[in-house]
């Protein structure tokens, strides 16, 4: 897709030939983790939040099709839209590349990509993270 | 005769539908002008305005009394989401119950996501909606079925409600069989947001209809699926919804519990969120909501009619006007009021919204 840019930077890792990992937060007081980083834990209000690079696995949780275009939203439809279940004890809402709601089932285990979005006034690909099912 | 009594002494309401070229102003207006009337106040007989509006701007409240001629008290402005009338009136309740007197009213019209979020598709209002229903289904036995089921009740209690937008009976096969928007939700499911203006006088005092609760709650952090659309939460199920922490304050506030209940007006934004809120509430146990729709208790025939207005199902949904809507049809259910949609023998009434925020409003009134 020629030269990309992240929809936001800092939100997951996207180096060429490098993993596809997600951004997150570690509360070193209480130990939740949290997404997108933010420079307090929303679980205990502590300051004290380390970055991390979350796991790029998880499981299905919920998941729906998002079938007109949502305000702002310059990409194709329809597209999947969901919660993954991380190992870290973290659900993030995610694009899916699937968007057919049937062919997804309860609890599969899924993996992190990235996809594009549209294309910027600079003509680079504005690229997000989705899950696809493994 | 209890001091802190606050007892509704006035309801108007602009109908909710769309008007164009008509200013929201004009909108609030005739609302205001209806509940002053009912209340039999005037210019100079109220001693504070609060105004609950979601997409009214700056100074709405101001812009309305303003063109009435009736400034000069103290005027704010509360903005709450789709809760901001329970917001009001919390507001108005409170400052009554410490010796002043208030009228709070409702208005719309409507960014709430980051830049980012709307260009990654993930500002699709209607997928969160879609979400607690998927989850709804797989945690309480609720089907298509009664999600379709949620409308045909709602447009059915509709059809008697004058200030209502859609009048119109509808069959589930129909809701059915309106386009997908987000899988369960179909078209039909959602409710509209438009128009609309509501305006509630209350004052100190005893008798009548009582305002025996109002509270808004936010939300607690942890839930991925909250009204506060986080991107992501704790793999926690029990972390309380705002709903919950209001309800539970109200029914401690009115000293009533669900089960003393006659009637109920809730967040009907889409068919899950009513089925959902039944559990919130604690209209029915946790994992319950189909159960309870199945055994016909929320329909007008049955012992806990919710939305005999129509819900925002029918009414369409000012988001800053809703919950007073609520306390309007309220009030009329509690004054014997209600015409072909009243509930015998009401006397204690309970209000619901939650939105954006999040926000959650509860309020309780009895008679
Ligand atoms: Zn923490």
């Amino acid at each position: 897709m020629g030269e990309t840019v992240p929809v936001r930077e800092g939100l997951f890792t996207n180096a060429p030939g490098g993993e596809v990992r997600l951004v997150g937060g570690r509360c070193t007081s209480c130990g939740e983790h949290h997404f997108p980083r933010l420079p307090t834990c929303p679980s205990c209000s502590s300051g004290a939040c380390e970055e991390i690079l979350l796991s790029d696995r998880g499981s299905l949780w919920v998941w729906t099709a998002v079938t007109a275009p949502p305000p702002g939203y310059r990409g194709e439809v329809p597209f999947g839209f969901g919660v993954v279940e991380l190992p870290e004890g973290l659900r993030v809402i995610t694009r899916l590349t699937e968007a057919v709601p049937s062919r997804l089932v309860f609890g599969q285990p899924m993996r992190l990509d990235v996809v594009p979005l549209h294309v910027d006034d600079d003509g680079r690909t504005v690229v997000t993270y989705a899950f696809t099912p493994s | 005769m209890n001091e802190h009594e606050v007892q509704i002494a006035g309801i108007g309401l602009h109908p909710f539908g769309r008007f164009e070229g008509t200013p929201v102003t004009d909108i609030a207006v005739q609302a205001v002008r209806n509940a002053l009337a009912d209340a039999g106040l005037g210019r100079g007989d109220f001693q504070a305005a609060f105004c609950g509006t979601a997409y009214g701007g700056v100074a709405a409240g101001h812009k309305v009394l303003d063109a009435m001629g009736m400034t000069g008290m103290p005027i704010v402005d509360v903005e709450a989401g789709c809760a901001s009338g329970g917001a009001a009136l919390m507001l108005a309740s409170g400052a009554i119950a410490a010796g002043q007197e208030k009228m709070p009213k409702g208005i719309i019209r409507s960014s709430f996501f980051e830049p980012w979020r709307e260009d990654a598709g993930l500002a699709a209002t209607p997928a969160y909606f879609a979400l607690r229903a998927q989850r709804l289904m797989r945690e309480s036995g609720v089907t298509r079925e009664h999600l379709a089921g949620v409308v045909v009740k709602n447009r059915r209690n509709g059809v008697h409600n004058p200030d209502a937008m859609f009048r119109k009976e509808v069959t589930a096969n129909e809701v059915l069989a309106s386009r997908v928007v987000c899988e369960p939700l179909h078209l039909w499911m959602l409710c509209s947001p438009n128009e609309g203006a509501a305006a509630v006088v209350v004052r100190r005092g005893s008798g009548g209809v009582r305002v025996a609760a109002a509270v808004l709650r936010s939300h607690l952090p942890g839930n991925v699926l909250s009204e506060a659309t986080p991107m992501s939460g704790l793999v926690d199920d029990d972390v309380p919804p705002p709903t919950t922490l209001a309800a539970t304050a109200a029914y401690e506030a009115a000293g009533v519990g669900a089960t003393d209940i006659d009637v109920v007006e809730c967040q009907d934004t889409d068919a899950a969120r009513e089925l959902l809120s039944y559990e919130e509430l604690g209209l029915c146990p946790r994992g319950d909501a189909g159960k309870l729709a199945d055994e016909g208790v929320t329909e007008m025939a049955g012992r806990l009619p919710v939305n005999p207005s129509g819900g925002l199902l029918s009414k369409g949904e000012p988001l800053g006007a809703s919950a007073l809507g609520q306390v309007v049809e309220l009030t009329r259910q509690l004054r014997g009021d209600a015409g072909p949609r009243q509930v015998e023998g009401a006397r204690v009434a309970l209000g619901h919204t939650v939105g954006r925020g999040a926000n959650a409003s509860v309020i309780v009134l009895t008679r």
